[in-house]
């Protein structure tokens, strides 16, 4: 298993490199110069050369390309993604300052989505062609279709208009008022959670579909245990365990959700502080905020492949 | 003598067994119908789809972009069917154009995205060694990003716009899907047939349009379908937070924008009609592609349902 750690940890690092020469280059192919919309924007620059020359060399954009990466992916490996161009505070504190909301909207989306999904998922699949399967079925193919920002927008609007009633929007922090806290997540994590949980139980249902036609199933049939005993203790255990890698694959769509979400809710999360930088036009911000992305959804599927080769041996040895 | 023995013989394959008489396309059609009805309902919402994207002047001739300040806000009416915005511009025309933009950005965007996914996917697949080493790590690196997230940035690079949204999204869909047609190269490269035709001398073009590509046809197909439904959802998803198709344009997502969600609560109907047109456009076009992906890859199949009127028929009840 430690040498299964090792070489994990040792992959990452290409990986994180190429991500972050990404991150660099993609902020930085915008037509147009950030230097002249800074100047434009700028009242007291009067348009003169040395005020451009003078920014330029403040801003370090004087140097070749590489060089810049190597200074603020020097920067960035200490935690220092730079300062906001237009605020002048740093874009980490920035950033820590709005992860806790977009990380507690994505947990606690992620565990509504395997509350409802895993139970559905192992149902549908236990009693599989009954009436109780269809309408698992029925209702993830409609999660999937119905966009999260519609199902957000009418939350919003229709109890407004039925009942004069529109959910809490005022940001309690977690350890002041944890339950007012919760009121506030409760509705946002609620529908993201929804349209992710179709994505599990379809997932769950397949899994358990093929460890059910295995023999050890038939086997614990055979010695004549209780369906609850043969469904939990034998097939959900093996069944869970491609569900887990499933995880890894939604933190990302969970990331893009919490954008919309945010956004719909108006939760000063990550999402907002990226839509803000984008209209602004906050480089340093945007580069920022997309490593930081970038750097979660590739520590969590580090964690999901050690979780697999926890439980499944048969990984670790896996070339 | 030799020659009444050949006569037979011979004359068989001018005769095609019956099976084959029917067309193909009217077949599939026929198995689509009967194995998996979902999916000819699904076929069905995406013919409506496309009959309205082509026929969208047709059906609603009237400008969807004439501002009326008399008209605004009128609930659904004879006149107005599913009544008018803050502009007073009609919402069933700004949704029959909006489907015309949204086939016309899926088609775009997909297409693109396939092709990238296809030219990627066969060249690191088939030529593997360094330069599938190195496509890899660029789409790890790549595809570590968070889709909507890689969407929002790339929009602040190009700004937004149709001809932008669609070079974007078929670029982060291509790159992505690379890695399914990869692994059906890889799968293709071992048959027999294409080793045989590289001991024979064959060039790489030669076994890549004659053995590889028919292998890899069906996962494009069902990639293509897919990324339909995908391409449609990340498009509103933009134009819902601003940043996809700029307003004037009727797009679906940006209808629903967040600029118009204070007219909404006086005029609820302008947050329904787009949703529902959203969700039945992409519900239709997801079964349609899980039909196709069970009737044409059986490699794909999910466990369930198939497996079952398998062993129906072969029980013969």
């Amino acid at each position: 298993m430690g040498f299964y750690v090792l070489r994990r940890l040792l992959a990452l690092i290409p990986t994180l490199f190429i991500a972050s020469v990404i991150a660099f280059t993609v902020v930085r192919l915008v037509p147009g110069d950030v230097l002249d919309l800074m100047l434009s924007e700028n009242v007291y620059s009067s348009g003169a050369p040395e005020d451009r020359a003078q920014l330029e060399q403040a801003l370090g954009l004087d140097k070749p390309l590489y060089q810049q990466y190597l200074h603020w992916a020097g920067d960035a490996l200490q935690g220092d993604l730079g300062e906001s161009l237009w605020r002048n505070t740093p874009v980490t504190g920035e950033i820590a300052a709005r992860l806790d909301v977009t990380l507690e909207l994505g947990i606690l989306a992620l565990l509504i989505a395997l509350a409802i999904g895993l139970p559905i998922g192992i149902f549908a699949a236990v009693r599989q062609e009954t009436l109780g399967d269809h309408i698992g079925r029925t209702f993830s193919i409609l999660a999937l279709a119905v966009p999260n920002f519609w199902l957000g927008t009418l939350v919003v609007i229709l109890p407004a208009l039925w009942w004069g009633w529109s959910p809490p929007n005022k940001l309690v922090p977690f350890f002041e008022n944890p339950l007012e806290n919760l009121k506030t997540f409760l509705l946002p994590s609620l529908i993201l959670g929804t349209s992710l949980s179709a994505v599990i139980m379809r997932m769950t249902r397949t899994m358990m579909l093929e460890v059910l036609r295995q023999d050890y199933i038939r086997t614990a049939w055979a010695k004549g245990l209780r369906e609850r005993r043969v469904v939990l203790m034998h097939a959900v255990k093996n069944a869970m365990i491609p569900v887990i890698t499933l995880v890894g694959i939604l933190v990302p769509i969970l990331f893009g959700g919490t954008v919309i979400i945010e956004q719909i809710f108006r939760l000063p999360g990550l999402g907002q502080l990226l839509l803000e930088a984008v209209s602004t036009r906050d480089y340093p911000v945007i580069t920022g905020v997309f490593l930081v992305t970038g750097v979660v959804v590739m520590l969590v599927n580090l964690l999901v492949d050690l979780c697999y080769g926890y439980l499944d041996p048969k990984v670790r040895y896996d070339r | 003598m030799s020659l009444s023995i050949q006569t037979p013989a011979a004359a068989a394959p001018a005769t095609p067994p019956r099976r084959r008489t029917r067309p193909k396309t009217l077949r599939f059609l026929q198995r689509l119908c009967k194995e998996r009805p979902l999916g000819a309902l699904g076929a069905m919402i995406c013919l409506v789809l496309l009959l309205t994207g082509l026929f969208a002047d047709v059906i609603a001739p009237e400008g969807f972009n004439a501002i009326n300040p008399i008209e605004r806000l009128k609930a659904p009416s004879a006149e107005h069917w599913l009544g008018t915005d803050q502009l007073g511009r009609d919402v069933f025309a700004r949704i029959v154009h909006g489907a015309q933009l949204s086939v016309i950005v899926a088609f775009a965007a997909t297409t693109l995205s396939i092709v990238i996914s296809a030219l990627l996917g066969i060249l690191s697949g088939y030529f593997g060694g360094r330069l599938d080493m190195v496509i890899q790590r660029l789409v790890d690196g790549w595809m570590c990003f968070p889709d909507l997230i890689l969407l929002i940035v790339a929009v602040a690079v190009l700004g937004p716009g149709t001809w932008q949204v669609i070079l974007i999204l078929g670029l982060l869909f291509g790159i992505s899907g690379s890695r399914i047609i990869r692994g059906a190269v890889l799968s293709a490269k071992q048959n027999v047939y294409v080793h045989a035709a590289q001991s024979m001398g064959a060039s790489s073009t030669r076994i890549l349009l004659k053995h590889i590509l028919p292998n890899v046809m069906a996962p494009l197909i069902v990639l293509y379908t897919t990324r339909l439904a995908a391409v449609i959802l990340a498009e509103s998803g933009l134009s819902f937070l601003g940043l996809g198709i700029p307003p004037p344009e009727p797009s679906w997502g940006g209808m629903l924008s967040l600029d118009g969600r204070s007219y909404m609560f006086q005029a609820p109907w302008l947050a329904i009609a787009p949703g529902i047109a959203l969700t039945v456009a992409v519900f239709g076009i997801n079964m349609f592609g899980d039909a196709l992906r069970d009737l044409l890859d059986p490699r794909m199949r999910g466990g369930g349902g198939r497996y079952l009127a398998r062993v129906k028929r072969t029980i013969g009840s």
